[in-house]
This record gives structure tokens, sequence and C-alpha cells, in this order.
């Protein structure tokens, strides 16, 4: 149960890109045909839960440890520590996919560099370790590591869910009549503001 | 290219926010009213400056296999200098921005300022280019930020300029959207007619 509310408040109530503003480069770039926009955010959902994982084991063993016998805390060095992390991982996935399944690389390759400058990768990694949940079991209010997981791919999932809807949106409006000085990112923007006014309705549901 | 025209270039001509449509997370997020978005647009500025001096002086040094990982390291470092100086001396702010702060390292226009201009001119104008776009971004934020705070809140700079409520849509999440969206449209017509 603790779970489903989880997964329902990352996908729909917390929106990543539309409550939250996190991979808007990703929603606006990829998003002209719903093809693309499905390898995109299969590839998100395979990176966030990965980089997640990681940059949280750094956190609690690494930055936050004790080193015979007196406690540091090096958390100031979370920004420089997780970026290296993300972009190594995102290399490392790239090569391996690439040696043991090339037909899944063909179609994530091209948006797996990409993903390495994605805020939300990075935004969802420190908002699992510096943010309080009313759902997290710790007493504190700190999210354990299997509830980062889920939590963040399902913030993925949510990213995926906006990006496909958006991209269904964007091929409609291939065949509308816009005027003139509204084509192409205007347009796409003012369409976006309706879709997240839209997942607003979600608000209030957890 | 004169010393002027690399500043304005970054204002006018290759304004990061409405031409280039770079830096679009702290844009949307942080433009909740002026103020806030004045405050991103100059942590990101000092961020652009320091790197891209940094860059410059080091571009020769670096081989370029490994240059992105180098930039990137060399930016993480300024932003955790900037978030420390924030956390120090501006905390109100620094807990408003919030997650944008770290959040500057994936920011596009630091990167791309980086890869496109840093590493091929010298020290001078490398700074006057990240000044330039460094002030480009802060004036389209300042602009996004006030259109969003007069029409949602009927205040300016955190001052109430009328009595009554604002339309609400504004502040939240999808008048972001909206406002940039024509905003664009402005820039697009006034340049276009020109």
């Amino acid at each position: 149960m603790q779970y489903l509310i989880i997964i329902i408040s990352a996908i729909f109530v917390n929106n990543v890109v539309l409550s939250q503003f996190l991979g808007i480069c990703p929603f606006f770039g990829v998003s002209k045909k719903i093809s693309t926009a499905f390898g995109m955010s299969l590839a998100i959902v395979l990176v966030m839960g990965l980089a997640t994982l990681v940059t949280y084991l750094i956190q609690y063993n690494v930055l936050i440890n004790t080193w015979f016998g007196e406690k540091i805390d090096i958390t100031f060095m979370q920004t420089i520590v997780f970026i290296l992390v993300i972009a190594a991982l995102v290399q490392m996935v790239e090569i391996i996919l690439k040696k043991i399944n090339p037909t899944l690389y063909q179609a994530l390759g091209i948006f797996l560099p990409l993903i390495t400058t994605n805020c939300a990768v990075l935004g969802a990694a420190l908002i699992v370790v510096q943010k309080q949940f009313g759902f997290a079991s710790n007493p504190d209010g700190m999210l354990n590591l299997v509830e980062s997981v889920v939590y963040s791919m399902s913030l993925a999932v949510g990213f995926g869910i906006a990006i496909i809807l958006f991209a269904g949106m964007r091929e409609q409006m291939e065949l509308n009549n816009v005027p003139k000085s509204l084509r192409g990112t205007p347009i796409a923007f003012i369409t976006a503001g309706l879709l997240a006014l839209a997942f607003m309705g979600f608000q209030g549901i957890v | 290219m004169s010393k002027l025209k690399i500043i304005l270039n970054g204002i006018i001509k290759e304004n990061p926010t409405f031409i280039l449509v770079l830096g679009m997370c702290p844009t949307l997020a942080t433009t909740t009213s002026a103020m806030n978005g004045m405050g991103m647009g100059f942590a990101t500025m000092s961020v652009l400056l320091c790197s891209n001096i940094v860059i410059s002086l080091l571009a020769p040094l670096i081989p370029n296999k490994v240059r992105i990982p180098c930039y990137i390291v060399v930016i993480a470092a300024f932003v955790t200098l900037v978030q420390l100086l924030m956390q120090a001396y501006i905390p109100d702010l620094y807990n408003t921005l919030g997650i944008f702060i770290p959040l500057i390292v994936v920011n596009c226009i630091v990167l791309g300022r980086a890869e496109a201009f840093a590493n091929k001119h010298g020290v001078v104008d490398s700074a006057l280019d990240g000044i330039g776009i460094g002030l480009g971004f802060t004036i389209a934020l300042t602009i996004i930020g006030l259109v969003r705070e007069l029409l949602g809140n009927l205040s300016a700079f955190d001052h109430k300029l009328f009595e009554g409520d604002g339309m609400l849509l504004f502040v939240l999440a999808p008048g972001a959207f909206i406002v940039l969206g024509y905003l664009m449209v402005l820039f697009n017509k006034i340049r276009g007619t020109k």
C-alpha cells in the first residue's frame, strides 16, 4: 500500500516535468514523434533507477561515514560527486548495452549521451537524499533505499507518460494551421501549459 | 568582434532563453516572482563567468577526448562555491531556490558556452561572453518573473501594486509554460518587424 502511494504520488501528483520542472529540455527536444518519445522514456527509467541506487549508496556510505572512529560528513561534495557518478554510469550503461543487447542499444543508443545533461536524473538523485516525505518509513522522513529507487523510477515513468502524451498532441498539431508567430516553440510551450493544467487535477488525491 | 558586441550578442542576438531556448528548467521553476528569477539569474551568471574564465585558461591543457568531463568538474566546483556562499549570506533565497542551485551544473547554457565559446577564445573575451550571456539570462528570468508575479499576485518585486487577489494560476506550474510561450511570441513579433 505504501509503495502504491509512492508510485501514484511520483507519477501523477508530483509529475517530474509538469509540476517540478525537471527534464524540460528532452521534454521539448524529443517529443516530435511518439516512437522517439517512447525510446527516450525507456532509457530514462533505466538510468534514473540505476543512478538513484548508486548515488543513494554513496551518500550514506561514503559522504556520511565513520572512518577510523571519527564521524565525517562531507555532503557539500554532493553536487560534484553525483554528477561525475551519473556521467560515468551513463557511459557504462552504453558500453554494456552495446555488448550484451545490440538491438536495444540501437533503439536507445542515441538517447543515452543526452541523458547525462538531463536534470531529472541529478534532480531525482538529490531529491531523494534531501527532501522529507510523509510516506517514508524512516522516522525522520527520509526514504530508505528501496523507497528511493521506487520513487525515482516512478518519477521517470511520470516523465514517460507526460512526454508520450505531449508527443501525441504535437503530432496532431502538425496538421493544424497555427498562426505564424506562434509556430514552433511558443505553441509547444502553451500546449505544455494546458497539459500541466490537466495534471493539476491530480493534486490532493494522495 | 568588438568587446561591446560580445556582451550585446549574449543579451539580444543569442539570448539564451528566448532565442536559443536553453536552460529551461530553472527558467520555468524559479520565476514565481521577479526577485527569485533575478536571484537565479545572478547565481547562474556568476558560475558562468567563473567557469568561462577558468575553462578558457585550461583549454590548451585538456586533451580533446576528456574535455566534457573536465568542464563538468570545473563547473561543479564553482556551483558548490556559489551554493555555500548563498547558504551563508542569503539563506532565504537559497531555501526558495532549493534544488535548482545544485542543478546549475546540468544547465545546458553553462556547458554550452564552455564548449561553443570559452575553449576557442581568450580570457577577456570569454569573461565578457559570460557576462553577456549571464545578463541575457538574468534579464529574461526577471521579465518572466515580473509578468508572473504581476498577474498572479498583483505585485512587483514583492511590493503590492493593487488591492485584491491575482490569478493564482500564473504563479503555479501551468502559468510558467503559458507566460513563457506568449513572451516568446512577443519576442518573435518584435524581431520579425525589424
